[in-house]
């Protein structure tokens, strides 16, 4: 085990370079907006001295890396600076809006991937058959499907024909559990409309890859019958590409939602960057982008982890 | 072997199609086979027989992509397996009739438990609860002389040897105790010490429960040891069928005979030159993979025009000191000397004409073609990269390397390698290697991957090529009979170190090393008591791992 926690060390540490590379890249992209940011903040009207008394305040004259230096000093210790649009510090800002998306992810990812496992298990069972191409069929118009169609579909039917869950999915801090799971159903299960076909066709493929393979001859020789030489002899070995295409999956679930949010109206961490970015609110677009690239690492890293876990040569070495 | 004696097995006119190019094509043309309780007969021949497909086929089962004809008859006990549903053919197997595989290594599930595997069967049929199963199972490994019988099942595939492996799956194979069981080469992965252990072990447990076996090989050596009764096959046909001892003393059919005939093969040998250089020059060289240590204090010495023979088990070294030859892996201490200059141990410090010298051939010419290219590239590449030659000399220097390997150049020229046989894909990989106009080639098993009349094609070319092109060989193998053949000098290699080294006929004389006489010693001979006599010779119990430690 000694050498796994080896590796699970050296990925973190190949992880936190990757995400410094990262935020040089953020930060040089928004040094590279045209325009002035003072001038975007104060508007057309502003006066030159307006103008310089902001760029002091804000720290704009001077050098970008020492600035670069500075937020990063600053974002180590969870202090990313004040928004310029509302003057509150971002961290408050981002904290409430990333804990509800992370919320809707989880909501989504917990109906999502039992699905798709399960359903990629069947077809590969039950391959090349009706119940396979209907399977495709449904899973790929879901995914081919854009997010807000898919949304505003599901609020025809559901919510306002239906009326069996609300299609606005505000929630707040007071609300309960139950509550809360009521009113973001609608976007959760839009969202798992939308990831299912992936990693449910990474499941087919994986194990069907692997049918051919002589142990599962073998199984099939000693009698094993077919739903078992599935499940115990092809899905064991068939996870590490599963396991990554389940991460990059519960990586969208969290950095690619933000027209699911729009459309539900849900105060998510999606809104929250768009708006910034509109308002060249460049601390709070900062601020988010780091924390989305933090989160693909670590969900990158986690199916890494995943992977080797897995496997049985190095979880039981010689 | 005196119980029941009735008919097991009776399969008649069977006939198998495989579906390629969107037809069905007859593979099995008409074989009838009888077999009786207790028996074991070996079904012989070249790939391509069609000796797993009767095999598979006699428990009832196709690979995808190939059916059984109507018409065919596969009677196992007064069952007709061709109408039976597929539900009881699915319970017939692992239960009454078992199967082994080639590759126990590929054919052993990686995710669990060796015993695990093992009592799968009889816990479905509810022959054994699992612990009945597990105990039986130790039992089974006992009398199979695997070491720590009541321990092994609980470690992974990956954590045993090959020859262990085989030998748990002969083991799974009986746990449901069948009435038949299909070896499908169990041995021919194995080093000839391990095949020996493995052998006796099928041969005993066989013997003891009496049940039927077929047993599948292209080994003739082997299948006069196993089989009471030997069929030989040749594309999808039977040539003849004869029991054991007539067979060998006495083959029929013209074919049979070209088989048992292959084993004649020799070139003179060659003496040292004296007074030289020797062309390639391994002194004391120590390798080792990351902090595993591999190779300890290795020289030996390879002469213009000669062929050195590299022998030893898988593990040894062999492939590793070639590796260090080539630059692939340096060691990490030893130097390597071309023509008595030193070379680089880096192969990328090497100069281009320094690597054009030392080129490789590899076993599997599968893999070490890409299927994408064109045979004229192929060859054309390296003929461009080492001596810069382009258009129509290009063509001309490519139609040449064909000629030499003879393969009909306007017939080759625009192929690809997946339309090539397993003997004429080698034949390109030595025109490849040709290519480069070495000096001095490493052949790494080239001829463990074909069958024998074909690797007996390529052996010839290569003395042929040895000849013309005054080429020096280092020949990695560890088929004895190949270093018979074509060897002049043989280094025996053991745990990464030279235990023995010198020429032929002195290498293949008493008194040997003790490990070269057991390697010498387990090859199988055609002789149906060869094994017998040497598990005597032995002792039971010193077989496998108790004589190589000796």
């Amino acid at each position: 085990m000694g050498d796994i926690l080896n590796i699970v060390l050296k990925r973190l540490g190949l992880g936190l370079v990757t995400l410094l590379v990262i935020s040089i890249i953020i930060f040089g992209a928004v040094e590279l907006l045209p325009g002035d940011i003072a001038q975007a903040v104060l508007g057309q009207g502003a006066t030159e001295e307006n103008l310089a008394a902001l760029r002091e305040q804000l720290g704009l004259n001077r050098a970008a890396p020492i600035r670069y230096f500075e937020w990063l000093g600053n974002a180590v210790t969870g202090d990313f600076g004040r928004s310029l649009v509302s003057q509150t510090p971002v961290s408050e800002a981002i904290f409430t809006r990333f804990g509800n998306t992370l919320f809707l992810a989880l909501y989504a990812a917990i109906i999502a991937v039992p699905v798709a496992i399960f359903l990629g298990v069947l077809v590969a069972l039950y391959r090349n058959t009706v119940f396979d191409r209907v399977a495709n069929v449904v899973t790929l118009t879901s995914i081919s499907s854009p997010e807000f169609f898919l949304g505003y579909v599901l609020i025809l039917f559901l919510a306002v024909k239906g009326g069996y869950f609300p299609a606005i999915a505000k929630i707040d801090d007071g609300m309960s559990l139950v509550d809360k799971l009521d009113r973001t159903f609608l976007p959760a299960l839009t969202m798992v409309l939308v990831v299912v076909a992936h990693m449910m066709r990474m499941t087919r493929a994986s194990i069907i890859n692997l049918l051919a393979s002589p142990y599962v001859e073998m199984a099939r020789l000693k009698g094993v019958p077919a739903w078992k030489v599935i499940v115990k002899h092809t899905l064991p070995n068939a996870w590490a590409p599963v396991i990554n295409v389940v991460a990059l999956n519960l990586a969208y679930l969290v950095t690619g939602v933000v027209l699911v949010e729009v459309v539900f109206v849900y105060p998510g961490i999606g809104q929250l960057l768009v708006d910034a970015v509109t308002k060249r609110d460049f601390p709070v677009v900062q601020a988010c982008c780091l924390i989305f690239a933090a989160t693909f690492i670590l969900l990158n890293l986690a199916a890494d982890v995943g992977s080797i876990l897995t496997n049985p040569r190095l979880r039981h070495p010689k | 072997m005196s119980q029941d004696k009735s008919v097991l097995l009776k399969i008649k006119d069977l006939r198998i199609e495989g579906y390629s190019d969107e037809h069905w094509i007859e593979i099995v043309h008409g074989i009838d086979l009888t077999l009786h309780r207790g028996e074991v007969m070996g079904l012989i021949g070249e790939s391509g027989a069609g000796k797993s497909t009767i095999g598979l086929a006699a428990m009832g089962f196709t690979r995808d992509g190939c059916r059984i004809s109507k018409g065919s008859s596969i009677e196992f006990d007064g069952m007709e397996l061709t109408t039976t549903p597929a539900s009881d053919l699915q319970s017939l197997r692992g239960a009454r009739i078992a199967y082994v595989a080639q590759s126990a290594a590929a054919s052993f599930n990686p995710a669990h438990k060796i015993i695990d595997q093992h009592t799968e069967a009889p816990i479905q049929y509810r022959i054994q609860k699992r612990l009945e199963s597990q105990e039986d199972a130790m039992e089974l490994y006992e009398r199979l002389r695997l070491p720590n019988p009541r321990e092994i099942g609980f470690r992974y595939p990956h954590q045993v040897s090959g020859g262990q492996l085989q030998r748990a799956m002969t083991a799974m194979a009986m746990a449901c105790r069948p009435d038949l069981i299909i070896f499908d080469e169990p041995t021919t992965a194995l080093d000839v010490t391990t095949q020996i252990e493995v052998l006796s072990a099928i041969r005993d447990i066989v013997d003891q429960f009496n049940t039927a076996a077929i047993y599948i090989t292209h080994d003739l050596a082997v299948v006069a040891q196993m089989a009471n009764v030997i069929k030989v096959l040749l594309k999808g046909d039977e040539v003849e069928e004869a029991d054991t001892r007539t067979m060998l003393e006495n083959p029929k059919d013209d074919y049979t005979k070209s088989l048992w005939a292959v084993r004649d093969f020799k070139r003179d040998q060659k003496p040292r030159p004296v007074d030289t250089v020797p062309l390639v020059s391994v002194k004391n060289v120590d390798a080792a993979y990351g902090d595993t240590p591999v190779l300890h204090d290795v020289s030996f010495d390879i002469f213009a025009g000669m062929t050195v023979a590299v022998v030893g088990e898988s593990g040894s070294g062999k492939s590793t000191a070639a590796r260090c030859i080539t630059g692939l892996l340096p060691p990490t201490s030893g130097e390597i000397l071309f023509n008595g200059e030193a070379l680089p141990p880096d192969y990328r410090d090497r100069t281009k004409d320094q690597l054009r010298q030392a080129q490789m051939i590899y076993q599997m010419a599968d893999t070490a073609l890409n299927p994408k290219v064109k045979i004229s590239e192929i060859i054309g590449r390296p003929a461009q990269f080492y001596s810069g030659l382009k258009g129509p000399a290009l063509k001309n220097r490519v139609d040449e390397l064909l000629d030499l390997i003879e393969l009909e150049p306007a017939q080759y020229y625009h192929r690809y390698p997946p339309e090539l046989s397993g003997g004429q894909k080698q034949r390109i990989g030595i025109a490849r290697t040709l290519a480069a106009e070495p000096a001095f080639i490493i052949c790494d098993e080239v001829t463990s991957a074909l069958d024998q009349l074909v690797a007996e094609g390529i052996l010839r070319l290569l003395d042929k090529l040895q000849k013309e092109l005054n080429l020096s060989y280092m020949f990695i193998t560890h088929d004895l009979a190949t270093v018979r053949s074509i060897a002049d000098e043989v280094v025996v290699m053991q745990y990464g170190k030279v235990v023995e080294q010198g020429p032929k006929d002195v290498m293949f004389k008493p008194p040997h090393h003790a490990y070269t006489d057991l390697l010498l010693s387990s090859v199988p001979e055609m002789d149906p008591d060869w094994l017998t006599t040497l598990l005597e010779e032995r002792g039971v119990d010193n077989i496998g791992e108790a004589a190589k430690l000796k």
